[in-house]
């Protein structure tokens, strides 16, 4: 069972940049509500691709920096890493299958 | 969702509020119903952190919250729920057969919710700067600019209301408004009035949005004199009006000359054993609680005509 795990800016490099598998970044904020509603389905995701890809949660309000630095100007934003690069990113509540079809793209 | 069902009583295309009243009504009337939503159900409601005008919540409540208890009402009384998108609806004899990107479904009756969406200017730059500091939610996007200036482009009350809503973060804010006086509802224009950091360029009309990387200013004309300037702002907010999703119904049903759906007032639209609810259909006032309203007349129109 794994849950995306909720990080911060100092722990992102390690964490997301330098990760060997690639990684999906949640960016959302508390009074979001769409970003409530990718919530579970992210939790899902991270369930069923325990092992495959590295799930994180970063909250804009309290990261403006790493949010700001991957242009994440509107949330829900879902960004897939790479090597510590930027390979796909969904804006908004978007259908589960889209979501598994840009993690199945990076893998 | 029984993997191979392909045959409903009602089918229903739209799952915001007026599309999940319809269900509540038509799921308790044990009429086998699907609910076809293409993206997020709930509509756009809920993009609103607070809802403080639904009847029966005097404290207010979330529009997520809102709208996901409503789904859960109708899934209890057996409301199934397939999210894809509709391609097109069709007429064959008795039966309505709705193609989508799963499949085609058939039911006896149709109830046509597809909501609307944010009308765009269709000026340079503005399909480029979207996500880049064009938004059309400022609820969504509003934090992103906290101590930038932007502007709310528009008159009416959603583009009022986005600019109060921008207060919470942006330094200033400029709307942007073609007529010299607002279509806003009073008193959202005395709170914008009264607002030090809301400012109003009147006779005015956006041509071009310029940026770099992101946005950084927008080329504006007076509409009166013909002189154009330039606005610096980090974020411009679309609120010009919204466009009925009535393009997947190829012609389908008679629209008024907004795009949206002519029902009459049991909703009932020019193809019997169609109907219409909630903001696709002419009339809407744009509103939950009317949204949910249609909702459930659709519903008792389409029980009405399957038994008929």
């Amino acid at each position: 069972m794994s849950k995306p795990v909720e990080i911060n800016e100092a722990a992102f490099g390690e964490n997301v940049l330098k990760a060997t598998m690639p990684v999906l970044v949640d960016f959302w904020a508390p009074w979001c509500g769409p970003c409530r509603m990718v919530a579970p389905v992210v939790e899902e995701l991270a369930n069923e691709y325990d092992g495959k890809v590295g799930f994180f949660k970063v909250n804009v309000d309290d990261n403006p920096k790493v949010a700001s630095q991957y242009g994440v100007m509107s949330i829900p934003t879902l960004i897939v890493f790479k090597g510590g690069q930027p390979v796909n990113t969904i804006i908004g509540f978007r259908p589960k299958d889209e979501m598994k079809k840009s993690l199945d793209t990076a893998l | 969702m029984a993997d191979s069902r392909k045959e409903y009583d009602v089918i229903i295309i739209g799952g915001g509020p007026a599309g999940l009243s319809a269900g509540i009504y038509t799921a308790r009337a044990r009429l086998a119903t699907l609910l076809i939503e293409r993206g997020a159900v709930g509509g756009q409601i809920i993009n609103a952190e607070w809802v403080e005008n639904y009847p029966g919540f005097a404290e207010g409540v979330g529009g997520v919250a809102l709208t996901e208890a409503m789904h859960q009402q109708a899934a209890k009384f057996g409301l199934e729920t397939l999210v894809t998108e509709v391609t097109g609806v069709k007429v064959k004899g008795k039966q309505k057969v709705v193609s989508t990107a799963k499949g085609d479904f058939t039911a006896r009756a149709v109830i046509v919710a597809g909501g609307s969406e944010r009308q765009k200017l269709g000026i340079p730059g503005e399909a480029e700067y979207t996500g880049k500091g064009v938004s059309f939610c400022a609820t969504c996007d509003g934090a992103f600019f906290r101590d930038k200036p932007v502007a709310v482009v528009g008159g009416g009350n959603a583009a009022i209301t986005e600019a109060l809503e921008l207060t919470k973060f942006a330094s200033r804010i400029t709307v942007i408004h073609r007529r010299n006086e607002l279509r806003a509802t009073k008193i959202l224009q005395e709170k914008a009035f009264a607002e030090p950091r809301i400012e109003f360029l009147w006779d005015t009309v956006p041509e071009e949005i310029i940026g770099e990387t992101f946005v950084s200013k927008m080329r504006v004309r007076n509409v009166r004199t013909g002189k154009k300037s330039d606005l610096e702002v980090a974020g411009i907010f679309m609120s010009v009006g919204f466009r009925p999703n009535t393009g997947f119904l190829g012609g389908l049903l008679k629209l008024d000359e907004t795009g949206a759906v002519v029902t009459s007032d049991r909703m009932e639209t020019s193809v019997p054993g169609i109907l219409a609810a909630g903001d696709i259909r002419g009339g809407s006032i744009r509103q939950v609680i009317a949204a949910a309203g249609d909702g459930a007349v659709a519903a008792i129109s389409a029980e009405k005509y399957i038994s008929g």
